[in-house]
């Protein structure tokens, strides 16, 4: 079981926009892997009978009439959800500059 | 970050002289349902920010998607347009990545199952026809609108800070993606680009899935383009333009990836493989970002969304809605009016397909409501800076003006002051001769005796046209206008004394289509 590199979360780090310092980096990679081999016990099982399964239900086809908020549906407050974001601005979640890298 | 900002262009002659380009076209619909993909909020085009949101759409916590059932038969129904198998089985995948746009910090799509595959759609450049193969097509939700607060250009280069509009995110949206498009003469590329979105469009909107307007980003293109050396198999690296929003910037754009890559090939670099911005203004792309491959995206099934199984019995059903395409109802058109494909590509350049056959269907003959559409009214249209359709007169009213024409009661040029009036509000036809008082003299008897007085009265030039001038029957229209107070016009059947003299003059007028937008 080939090891979880310091690349690897330093590249997952960044498709995530998280900053980790090159000690975070060292830390994480070791847990990663940690976490990595234990889920691959997995593979020990003898699963070659069985196919492969996203769903743990049986069902297919669960579909919704295009109706505009049938009664019953909450409506939300903008003002109340507006508030829980870390910024807002014009009736408008405020984010960060996006694509630093430019 | 890239080595391929150069802005160098090659002749674009000499681009295509030296290298083939292959093209990928994507294109996402939005389609015009009343909710949501996944939740029932409403989709309306310009609400007030954030009030068309619910916790689903919003990626909070513990709340749940359930799919859209027209989104699904309109994906279908989009597939089987597009000659595509539809998928027995398939199911939503998460697209990881992280960006404010996507509350939930990833995109619900569909990944390698998409529900329609394998089609193709034909376009026409040029008198020739193209088969652009499609690759597939999948249902995917839209994402929030972000507007960049700072900086010069309010795009997203040197923005300060941005700030997200909800309500578009996760509107229903079908990405169409081709095949690569190869074996296209060069020359002719940038337009089967052009060609293949607005055959696209055309078809969305004659399914009535989407209204499809590109300035409304209700369809917006990718052109994913590389070049490979003039006769060579393998493809180059490609670039992708992103949200290229109008026709004429889809040839555009095009035109500028080969240009643009011709020079970094031919000066010995390498093209990177990453998005690109259009610029509208100046029709010039510009480096975005380095593109994430596939497997940035973590993409799995979707664990909250079950199997979308389409039973062969729905998939028939919907195959019976189809309407007539649009390229099967160009050809019946074309031969119903009986004119050649160059015409009727000048009847669509025109955007005048619509109105003609309403036309047609009121009562008119094809060829005279070609005629008014095409020549006096695309030419106001033009000047009004609006479609043909917007203008304040009908099909209905173009077709009893033409039934006034052929029943003798007006002429052309008295038509076109009956048009005139309808466009200024006048009314209708009927309204507009009343009040305006056009009228044909039609009072043959009082004709052909003014005639005869004329002929009389110049008997030296009545010789010269028994003679075979027939240019000199100006002096006898003339008396005879004279003597019947016609100023404005009128209408002349044949007699003896003036065959085919000229007058009235012919009805036709020079048939100009309208140059394209």
């Amino acid at each position: 079981m080939s090891a979880i590199t310091r690349e690897e979360v330093a590249h997952l780090a960044r498709l995530s926009r998280l900053e980790l310092s090159e000690a975070e980096l060292d830390h994480f990679a070791e847990q990663l892997d940690a976490i990595v081999g234990a889920v691959a016990r997995v593979s020990e099982l003898p699963t070659e009978d069985v196919p492969p399964t996203s769903h743990a239900l049986p069902m297919t086809n669960v579909f919704r009439q295009d109706v505009v908020r049938p009664a019953g549906t909450p409506i939300l407050d903008r003002a109340e959800v507006l508030a829980q974001a870390p910024a807002a601005e014009d009736d408008r979640f405020r984010v960060p500059r996006i694509l630093g890298e430019d | 970050m890239s080595t391929a900002t150069t802005d160098e262009l090659m002749d674009l002659d000499e681009a295509l002289a030296r290298f083939d380009p292959v093209m990928g076209l994507e294109v996402h619909v939005e389609l015009g349902t009343s909710t949501k993909m996944f939740c029932s909020c409403p989709t309306e085009f310009g609400a007030e920010p954030n009030t068309q949101v619910c916790p689903t759409c919003l990626g909070l916590p513990g709340a749940l998607p359930v799919v859209n059932a027209v989104a699904v038969e309109s994906a279908i129904r989009i597939g089987l347009a597009l000659n595509c198998s539809i998928a027995e089985w398939c199911r939503f995948a998460r697209k990881n990545y992280f960006y404010p746009d996507m509350p939930k910090n990833f995109q619900t799509s569909q990944y390698d199952e998409p529900i329609a595959y394998d089609g193709y759609l034909d376009v026409e450049v040029e008198g020739r026809s193209f088969r652009i193969g499609i690759e597939r097509a999948h249902m995917e939700e839209d994402t929030g609108k972000s507007t960049h607060v700072g900086g010069a250009t309010g795009r997203i280069h040197g923005a300060d800070y941005s700030l997200v509009d909800y309500n578009r995110a996760g509107i229903p949206l079908i990405e169409i993606v081709t095949k690569p498009i190869v074996g296209v003469p060069g020359h002719l590329a940038p337009a089967v680009a052009r060609a293949y979105v607005a055959e696209l469009r055309e078809l969305i909107v004659a399914l009535g899935v989407s209204e499809a307007r590109m300035e409304r980003g209700q369809m917006r293109c990718d052109v994913n383009l590389s070049l490979k050396p003039a006769g060579a198999e393998k493809f180059g690296t490609r670039s992708e333009t992103k949200n290229v929003n109008s026709l004429r910037s889809v040839e555009r754009a095009a035109r500028f990836e080969i240009q643009r890559h011709a020079a970094v090939l031919a000066s010995g670099g390498t093209i990177v493989q990453e998005t690109r911005h259009f610029h509208e203004d100046k029709g010039t792309t510009t480096s975005g970002r380095v593109k994430e491959e596939a497997e940035d995206y973590r993409y799995f099934p979707e664990p909250d969304l079950v199997p979308v199984a389409p039973s062969r019995e729905w998939v028939e059903q919907l195959r019976a809605t189809l309407p007539e395409l649009p390229g099967a109802r160009r050809k019946r058109l074309a031969q119903d009016w009986a004119i050649s494909d160059f015409d009727m590509q000048s009847v669509v350049n025109a955007g005048a397909l619509d109105v003609i056959e309403a036309t047609v269907a009121a009562g008119s003959d094809p060829a005279s409501a070609r005629k008014w559409w095409l020549g006096e009214l695309a030419r106001t249209a033009n000047e009004r800076a609006v479609e043909l359709a917007e203008l304040p007169i009908t099909p209905a009213h173009v077709a009893r003006i033409v039934e006034l024409v052929s029943a003798g009661e007006l002429s052309d040029k008295l038509a076109r002051q009956v048009i005139e009036g309808v466009l200024a509000g006048e009314g209708d036809p009927d309204a507009v001769v009343a009040k305006r008082g056009l009228k044909v003299v039609s009072d043959d008897g009082a004709l052909l005796t003014a005639i005869d007085e004329a002929i009389a009265a110049n008997p030296a030039v009545a010789e010269k046209i028994r003679g075979g001038n027939h240019k000199a029957a100006g002096v006898i229209v003339g008396a005879v206008m004279k003597a019947t107070r016609v100023s404005r016009a009128f209408r002349l059947r044949a007699t003896p004394a003036v065959p085919s003299a000229g007058w009235p003059p012919a009805g036709t007028e020079r048939v100009r289509p309208r140059s394209g937008p």
